[in-house]
């Protein structure tokens, strides 16, 4: 087929008015059938379509086409779709190119038409000569392990894990803290329906202790990934809890021995807890951990004292880090967020004045379980507080820290101040906001009865300044009420900041050893915004939860399902079908220099006998061989010197 | 010399995961830039063979620019440290033969960098404008 001279077709498309609000379409597809080898150049409303691929299919028949080339949108967007019509009919899916016409052009040059046209004009120029140097490639089926990595266990990394494991496959569930359950087990209720946070999540939590198909690998991280779709390699390290998870009968014996006190971190450092603990009663495993930076030292002579108190003997002090190697055929990254260091925006005054609090630190105030029982006091005098003000869109909303929105703390600090006023009728509650956001099924309903029928206040206006007062022993804060017009004061006795949700510090570094991508608001890019949400640009990953963007519990679960439908559709196929990039020698060529074998990443050329030699498996067709070989003797498929040089050529021919 | 309508003719090429999306996104923005530049996709910055730069510029190319990720973001590993140092061997080379080693830009574009590719694209045009049109085009360069 390789052999047989090109019989190009031209596909244009609109894009509704996308692309052809711009661009000249007549006048483009006529330039097209003047181009060598193009057979037939035509146009049509949505090529995407069904009829728009029927069209395809169609012409292809009556002309005996033998490549296609499509000028559209992005080739991330619908080359696959386009692959296969190509498919469909019987032709080599990598007879295929595209142009981006949409992308590339009308959308960035809308206001220059003509300059568009000749744009347009070139990249399907350049993209009919490439095609003349396509070559059929086979893409290979590769088995897929029949297991799946799930990283991060909150809610929605839980969920993930349960609806894969339900299926009939292994899930390996990692986590780096000491129990599952994540920011959710924090939280003391849940919004709009206020129900107990620990009664929804806990029994999920011992679903996953208890569930055959999951190997929970808590207190461990992931330190490498190698492989491809279908295939991982991956590192895990299991960091030493000095405490044998299974012998350990959390019998807290050993708390009353131990001597260190730290500030509690699931109580938001509002309690304390000790060296050895256990991060929350329900925590999964149900097992202490020993918390070496605050130990005094596990031997008799430092302490020592928690090894003689455990009956159990479940302490061991010789713990080593162990490295794990697992083989999984698809990974779910559901690490979540990060909330935002209200340190950073001074004018607020977190850290300087006991009495502004976080968000999560009411939280774990509000909770009976928590270190008040779930009474509220003012932290400076211990007393039950008049007046609470709320200080929404802190770190969110700001060029200055994070300008987008970080959705979930309009309804957190309505359901914060529900719970107050239920509880407390005699203190007053003041939410100052910029707008409120009660987005989500039965949100806006919430929202309204929160405000109409346990009055609770509401200002409209970014503040400005909170600071102590001169004459009392409250904090007063500054705003400007917007719907007034005018500058408002008012004295409280706790000031609540909303902070919201932000990219994990280390997601940057984690994001690098999966080889993802990065949104510019720091989260995870997934692969299409609207379309693969929860796909990333590499086969095989996916993103579920706040590491996304920010998220609430609902639309976290749904994305931990889609992500576990994802990863389930893959796995239960049992085979994937991988590109055909890999790099291929021209043995008359290659002098056996070895200058691929030492720019190749991945290992996967190496000479003998004076010829480089590829292994398929390991070549990821990133072409850095064939730039580097000075005899052109090496090169990925797909991306070859002549296809690459045919574009050059074309884009040029006219040039003087 | 330089004609006032003259529009310089850039080559970009782009590596698909970090700089071609982020060619995407400034495209899904709105963002507009000037329409001198045509993107050869590649799969990774470092598959950009000098020779396929060097035939650009014989072909009277105004300039090219290769644009790749971040360093530490590379799909590939190292293929971006790769064409860094390629390219600033190339501009040396480019100097020898008496073009403006200005013609040969490279720059790292994240996938999210919608606004970074836009901005690149406006810079690298004016420069090039600037540097008025090949001096190939007129028949070489001067002595």
């Amino acid at each position: 087929m390789s052999t047989e001279h090109p019989k190009i077709g031209v596909f244009i498309c609109h894009c509704g008015s996308n692309i052809a609000g711009v661009i000249d379409i007549p006048k483009l597809v006529e330039y097209a059938a003047t181009l060598p080898n193009v057979v037939v150049a035509e146009d049509y409303r949505y090529m995407c379509s069904d009829p728009g691929q029927d069209l395809i299919k169609e012409r292809a028949r009556e002309k005996g086409l033998n490549r296609v080339v499509v000028a559209a949108c992005s080739p991330t967007l619908h080359e696959p779709t386009f692959r296969r019509v190509l498919e469909n009919i019987g032709l080599n899916p990598f007879f295929f190119d595209m142009s981006n016409i949409r992308e590339h052009c009308s959308w960035v040059h809308t206001h220059e038409e003509e300059a568009a046209l000749e744009k347009a004009k070139d990249l399907v120029k350049m993209a009919v000569a490439r095609a003349a140097e396509l070559k059929p490639l086979e893409q290979k089926q590769v088995d897929v392990k029949a297991s799946v990595l799930v990283v991060g266990a909150g809610i929605t990394g839980i969920q993930a894990a349960l609806d894969i494991a339900d299926a009939g496959y292994k899930v390996y569930l990692v986590e780096k803290e000491p129990s599952i359950g994540g920011h959710m087990a924090q939280l003391d209720k849940t919004f709009p329906t206020l129900d107990c946070s620990s009664c929804i999540l806990t029994p999920k939590m011992s679903l996953v202790g208890q569930h055959p198909n999951i190997e929970l690998l808590t207190y461990s991280e992931v330190r490498e990934v190698d492989g491809y779709v279908g295939n991982f390699k991956v590192k895990v390290e299991r960091k030493p809890r000095y405490v044998i998870e299974d012998k350990c009968t959390a019998c807290a014996d050993c708390l009353e021995v131990c001597p260190v006190n730290v500030p509690d971190e699931f109580n938001a450092g509002l309690g304390w807890r000790k060296a050895i603990y256990i991060s929350f009663a329900q925590a999964v495993p149900n097992a202490y951990v020993i918390d070496t930076e605050h130990c005094l030292g596990m031997t008799p002579i430092a302490c020592g004292k928690c090894k003689d108190a455990c009956e159990a003997e479940a302490i061991d002090y010789e713990m080593k880090p162990e490295i794990l190697e697992l083989d999984v055929g698809a990974i779910i990254v559901a690490t979540g967020f990060e909330l935002f260091d209200a340190m950073q925006q001074l004018e607020y005054g977190y850290g300087k004045y006991p009495d502004v609090m976080t968000n999560l630190e009411m939280e774990r105030m509000l909770s009976a379980a928590g270190p008040t029982e779930g009474k509220i006091l003012r932290p400076s005098t211990m007393k039950k507080p008049k007046h609470i003000a709320y200080i929404q869109c802190v770190g969110s909303r700001n060029e200055r820290y994070n300008a987008y929105c970080s959705r979930v703390c309009c309804m957190a600090a309505l359901k914060q101040a529900r719970q107050i006023r239920e509880k407390y009728p005699e203190i007053n509650v003041t939410i100052f906001y910029i707008d409120m956001r009660a987005f989500g099924k039965g949100y806006e309903e919430f929202y309204e009865t929160t405000a109409r029928e346990h009055a609770v206040t509401f200002v409209r206006g970014r503040v400005s300044e909170v600071r102590e007062s001169f004459e009392t022993d409250k904090i007063v804060i500054r705003a400007e009420d917007t719907f007034l017009g005018q500058p408002v004061e008012a004295e409280v006795d706790i000031v609540v900041l909303s902070c919201g949700i932000e990219a994990p510090k280390d997601l940057s570094e984690f994001a690098r050893i999966l080889g993802l991508q990065r949104s510019a608001d720091g989260f995870l890019l997934e692969a299409h915004p609207k379309l693969r949400p929860v796909e990333t640009n590499t086969d095989g990953i996916f993103i579920a939860g706040a590491v996304q963007g920010p998220k609430d519990i609902p639309d976290s679960v749904a994305q931990a399902k889609g992500a576990a439908a994802s990863a389930l559709a893959m796995v239960a196929a049992g085979q994937v079908k991988v590109q055909p990039y890999a790099a291929i020698v021209n043995e008359d060529l290659c002098a056996g220099c070895g200058i691929c074998e030492a720019s190749c990443p991945y290992g996967a050329v190496k000479v003998v006998d004076n010829l480089a030699q590829v292994t398929e498996a390991q070549c990821k067709g990133c072409g850095t061989c064939a730039a580097a070989c000075p005899n052109q003797a090496i090169a990925p498929q797909h991306f070859t010197m002549e296809q690459i040089i045919a574009q050059l050529d074309a884009l040029f021919q006219e040039a003087k | 010399m330089t004609n006032k309508n003259w529009e310089p003719k850039i080559v970009c090429f782009a590596c698909r995961w970090c700089s071609y999306a982020g060619a995407d996104m400034a495209g899904t923005s709105r963002i507009q830039y000037p329409a001198n530049a045509r993107v050869i996709r590649v799969n990774c910055s470092g598959r950009v063979d000098p020779q396929f730069i060097l035939r650009a510029l014989k072909l009277k190319a105004d300039g090219v620019l290769i644009a790749g990720c971040h360093f530490g973001d590379c799909h590939y590993i190292s293929g971006n440290y790769q064409t860094s140092r390629r390219v600033a061997l190339l501009k040396e080379y480019l100097k020898e033969i008496g073009l403006e080693p200005e013609r040969l830009r490279l720059e790292w574009i994240s996938a999210a960098e919608g606004h970074k590719f836009a901005e690149t694209m406006k810079a690298f045009v004016n420069e090039i404008k600037l540097l008025g049109p090949n001096p190939l085009a007129n028949g070489g360069p001067e002595k």
